[in-house]
């Protein structure tokens, strides 16, 4: 329980837990705490000219363009990128942390053909690859997930790739191999327990990064598909208002900013309490 | 030395060919149909037969793949569905203002990132080093569209400091490059911050600080060439970055770059043009990265050995 103590000492990081908290607390109880139905175009949520309403009255954090209560919208929303953010990441740990530990405990011809393939998915950048494969797949929620899934793996399975060969050379492993023990009794004793620190800092980092992708994908239309909320695809609908209704670009992106500097500022805090290399380094 | 270049240049090579592979693999498998786009909707079956056998898109795959291996060789990306020229010129044609906007975005991370690196470093573990660095975490998390859409709001809609969007002046470049740039600033200043801070653990610093030299003389002349020279190699890896940034920032600023091209044809579906681009950016993040490889051995003398 020593890193866990270390890491709610750490403001930041307590910070970071404080909003990712609150963040999936109201993504999961949105029926509740959401004021309104976040598709139901109210009966006052427009002004008489047909403006959306501004912050403030009875909608609190104001209505879109077509008077729907913002609030509820971002509530809603904040499943929608919890949901792709998690889900994403974790399908892109797990297909990242397999072809890194395959790579390299198995070496040979089968691990140097899965790093080259890595390489090469290494030379493609995220967000056009993933514009590519949303519009060969039609995108629905599950396929974006799958779409950011697929262009986020590289980078672990990398980072995992280098762990598990350092560990495989290790004293220790040799000794176990010495003594007679299998592959699968290493692999599964005593390599993956020691890459379970690794795995748990991507696994937080690496949903920053998902969430801004969703958020990328959806605000240029290929994303999470109007009318389920997103907070991308909130800023998207009403981009073109932003100079008369700030607020629509304005509480959705914050929304945005702070759910990945919260995995960010968790993430690095968890890389430093459970990275021994790395602590009382500077 | 020769041999670490050949093996780098091969290796390069193998990596454009597998990248052709997947984008050829990718059109493939696209449930969009070629041969009934160019044919158009009200085209009877015999139509598109003949187009599709004009196309060779009746033939197995290893020879569609070889001919299109052989068109990209020469130039040859293919035509867009809606703008009915070839994608290699629509690219070209779009350069110009992607490469100022680049060159304008690079000094700004530069500028910015280095700039904030050292002063965390000079100030260690106090309160200001924190808030930089916190920082540096604020702008990496920042949506690119939020900030970019912000800063159009703050600084030309508002302030009317800056024009809204367009391209044609130093002052329609400000903005755009900013945005791009406070991204990649957050990450250059925490790379710079450990970067000085190892270099000011070697024992060679401390031998320049014995014979007498001064503090700032130290800086300047030991310490911070140093530092900084592995991280400006690192800017060949950051074209992928660039290259998805710029899809978002051209768009919110109306540039008329590559960005906005690729938008327009997200918007449009039209698929050769989104695959153009990201088959010429993989091509430009090879080429960063094999320059990135010349350039470390020149830095960094030890890697010649590996």
């Amino acid at each position: 329980m020593r890193p866990v103590r270390e890491l709610l000492r750490r403001k930041l990081a307590l910070l970071g837990l404080v909003v990712v908290v609150l963040t999936v607390g109201v993504a999961l109880a949105a029926p509740l705490a959401a004021p309104h139905d976040p598709a139901e175009q109210l009966f006052d949520g427009l002004t008489l000219e047909g403006a959306p309403l501004p912050p403030g009255g009875s909608y609190w954090l104001g209505t879109d363009l077509l008077g729907r209560d913002l609030l509820s919208r971002l509530i809603y929303g904040a499943r929608t990128s919890l949901l792709i953010g998690i889900a994403a990441n974790g399908l892109a740990v797990a297909i990242g942390a397999a072809i890194g530990v395959i790579a390299g405990y198995a070496g040979g011809w089968l691990g140097s053909a899965l790093m080259r393939f890595t390489d090469l998915m290494m030379a493609f950048p995220a967000l056009l690859l993933a514009i590519v494969l949303a519009a060969v797949f039609s995108p629905s929620l599950w396929v974006v997930a799958l779409v950011i899934a697929m262009v986020s793996w590289v980078q672990v399975a990398r980072v995992v790739y280098a762990e598990t060969q350092a560990l495989a050379r290790r004293e220790f492993v040799e000794a176990e191999r010495a003594l007679g023990a299998g592959r699968l009794r290493i692999l599964w004793h005593h390599i993956l327990p020691h890459l379970v620190s690794t795995l748990l800092v991507w696994g937080t980092l690496g949903i920053s990064t998902t969430v801004l992708l969703e958020a990328t994908l959806s605000f240029l239309g290929i994303g999470v598909q109007p009318p389920t909320p997103s907070w991308g695809n909130i800023i998207f609908e009403n981009q073109t208002y932003f100079g008369s209704a700030p607020w629509l670009v304005f509480f959705p992106g914050a929304a945005i900013l702070a759910l990945a500097l919260a995995f960010n500022l968790l993430g690095d805090a968890l890389r430093d309490v459970l990275d021994p290399m790395q602590r009382g380094r500077h | 030395m020769a041999s670490y270049l050949a093996r780098r240049l091969l290796q390069s090579v193998l990596i454009l060919v597998g990248i052709s592979l997947i984008t050829f693999a990718l059109l493939y498998l696209l449930p969009a149909d070629p041969a009934r786009q160019i044919a158009g909707r009200s085209a009877s079956a015999d139509v598109v037969a003949s187009i599709r056998h004009q196309l060779g898109l009746d033939q197995p795959f290893y020879l569609q793949y070889l001919h299109y291996a052989g068109r990209l060789l020469t130039g040859d990306l293919g035509r867009s569905y809606v703008q009915r020229t070839d994608v290699a010129s629509l690219i070209v044609a779009r350069l110009p203002p992607t490469l100022l906007l680049m060159v304008g975005a690079i000094t700004t991370e530069l500028v910015l990132g280095l700039g904030m690196g050292i002063a965390a470093a000079l100030n260690r573990n106090t309160s200001f080093d924190r808030a930089l660095m916190v920082l540096s975490f604020v702008g990496v998390s920042a949506p690119q569209f939020v900030l970019g859409i912000l800063l159009l709001y703050v600084f030309a809609v508002r302030l009317g400091w800056f024009p809204i969007g367009g391209y044609g002046s130093p002052q329609h470049l400000v903005l755009p490059a900013l945005t791009l740039g406070i991204l990649g600033a957050g990450w250059y200043a925490r790379m710079m911050r450990s970067s000085l801070l190892d270099v000011l653990q070697q024992d060679y610093l401390r031998t320049a600080h014995a014979k007498g030299l001064g503090g700032a003389v130290v800086l300047l002349r030991h310490a911070l060439p140093n530092a900084i020279l592995p991280i400006i190699a690192m800017i060949g890896l950051d074209i992928g970055t660039f290259m998805s940034g710029i899809v978002v920032v051209e768009s919110v600023y109306g540039w008329p770059g590559i960005g906005q091209l690729t938008w327009q044809a997200i918007q449009r579906v039209d698929i050769p043009i989104i695959m153009g681009v990201t088959l010429i950016s993989a091509c430009a993040i090879v080429l960063g990265n094999f320059l990135a490889d010349l350039i470390a051995p020149a830095i960094d003398p030890r890697i010649k050995l590996r």
